[in-house]
């Protein structure tokens, strides 16, 4: 079988891989970009373990093939943290909240949130539910991923306003 | 859980993508948002020899309203189709129905040339599409053809395309002035596959009795409720009009038994969905009377 070349931008960083049609995008993340922060759990489209944002919106990477993201922006859990240091409002917020206990859903609903929170910033309970339907965890029972989402928006938009108002550095 | 080996073609224009499956026939699938076929190939449910993706093919990615009907692309993507304002303002039981598709993820993806044309039992946009009278242009080598929605699907994921065809364009009619819509659905959580599912269309007559409507019920193909829409017309919307409708739309059809529920109990379902279906649209068709008479 023979294989195609694939340039993708994953987390803002130009990558290349080779690949045959049928691989699919998790496991191009996974195997190829060495990646595994994205998990592959059910891989037909039920669980939402592989979401990812392609081009900016949160899609099962199971159900697609690598070769089908030829040339699209792709944003994996690696890249939500700003630096090695600092977790994002939403990690911090999972974290604090016990979003997660065993961690395998996880990736999946941040960049799911993270989407949802680009779209509106201060998404209702439902909303949130709504969202995160497509996502399935065994542990927690949602309610604290519910509220862990709910107050990184909060902490979001006051950062935001924070740098909104701090005197300019130029 | 890997998908057998294909060749891959992924054409750019309509045209190139209509030889290349016209020169396949039977050996190629059509590529969509892949939200069905991607499962299914990982399964190795299905081994398609070829795919021919239309991902890259721009010609059918597009959604706009000329003279008064909608007209949609085939791979016009679910959450588009969601989120447009110029649908959900002639046609918002489009929107409502989408809203049932799987998840936000899902339908990022999923399209809906690729729902309609997979023709799934439990799927929305047949159902909505059937109710809306809506009419599909089919596109092969040769050249297009025509066909209604409620002729387009056979049965369970079953249709009239043709191998060499692939379904180009969705074409909506244009709305009628106090028209209220409807669709109603049950699954086992948010997002799962409906066990039964209802769309209704009611027209009112400027003296609020039923002027038009349609009844769809989900089924091994959309089925068609007629008994219960003659049986509406020219009446004043009333709870008990409703429940003999709905009693009559599921009269004698029939439903599948699976794991997920009987037949028998597809069917009461259909029943109590259809009533709903019906007075909340007439209920909707009222309120836009009042906005606009």
């Amino acid at each position: 079988m023979s294989t195609r070349d694939i340039t993708v931008r994953v987390n803002g960083a130009e990558r290349h891989g080779e690949a045959e049609p049928r691989k699919l995008l998790s496991d191009f993340i996974r195997d190829d970009l060495g990646l595994t922060g994205t998990h592959v759990g059910c891989e037909h489209g039920v669980c939402g373990a592989c979401t990812v944002l392609l081009n900016g919106d949160p899609v099962r990477s199971c159900l697609m093939f690598a070769v089908q993201a030829n040339g699209a922006e792709i944003d994996t859990v690696e890249g939500l943290a700003p630096d090695a240091d600092t977790l994002h409002p939403l990690q911090e917020k999972f974290q604090e909240r016990h979003g997660l206990q065993c961690g395998f859903c996880t990736p999946g609903i941040l960049l799911t949130a993270r989407a949802l929170l680009r779209e509106n910033p201060h998404p209702g309970d439902t909303e949130i539910r709504e969202w995160i339907s497509g996502n399935l965890c065994r542990c927690t029972g949602y309610t604290n991923i519910v509220t862990a989402i709910r107050e990184a928006a909060g902490l979001m938009s006051e950062e935001e306003a924070a740098a909104a108002s701090a005197p300019r550095k130029d | 859980m890997k998908p057998a080996g294909f060749e891959y073609h992924d054409p750019t224009t309509l045209s190139e993508a209509t030889a290349l499956l016209g020169r396949l026939g039977e050996d190629a699938r059509v590529l969509a948002g892949g939200q069905s076929l991607v499962p299914l190939m990982n399964f190795r449910l299905a081994r398609p020899a070829h795919l021919v993706d239309l991902n890259r093919v721009a010609e059918l990615d597009f959604l706009s309203v000329e003279g008064g009907q909608l007209r949609i692309g085939a791979m016009i993507r679910q959450r588009t189709l969601e989120r447009s304002e110029d649908a959900a303002a002639g046609w918002p039981l489009l929107r409502e129905a989408a809203g049932f598709i799987g998840h936000v993820q899902i339908r990022n993806r999923g399209t809906v040339g690729g729902s309609l044309a997979h023709a799934f039992p439990s799927a929305e946009l047949p159902v909505a599409m059937v109710t809306l009278e809506a009419a599909l242009v089919l596109q092969g080598e040769g050249g297009e053809r025509t066909v209604g929605a409620e002729d387009f699907f056979l049965g369970t994921m079953t249709t009239t395309l043709e191998p060499g065809e692939l379904l180009r364009e969705v074409r909506v009619p244009a709305p009628a002035a106090r028209r209220g819509a409807s669709f109603q659905e049950v699954s086992r959580r948010y997002g799962d596959f409906a066990l039964a599912g209802a769309a209704a269309l009611v027209t009112l007559d400027r003296d609020g009795t039923v002027a038009g409507a349609r009844l769809t019920l989900t089924g091994s193909a959309p089925i068609r409720a007629r008994d219960a829409e003659t049986a509406v017309m020219g009446e004043k919307p009333s709870e008990a009009l409703f429940r003999e409708a709905a009693r009559r739309a599921v009269a004698g059809i029939e439903q599948d038994s699976d794991m997920h529920a009987s037949a028998d109990y597809r069917r009461r379902a259909c029943e109590a969905l259809a009533r709903r279906a019906l007075a909340e649209a007439a209920q909707r068709a009222a309120a836009a009377m009042e906005d606009s008479p």
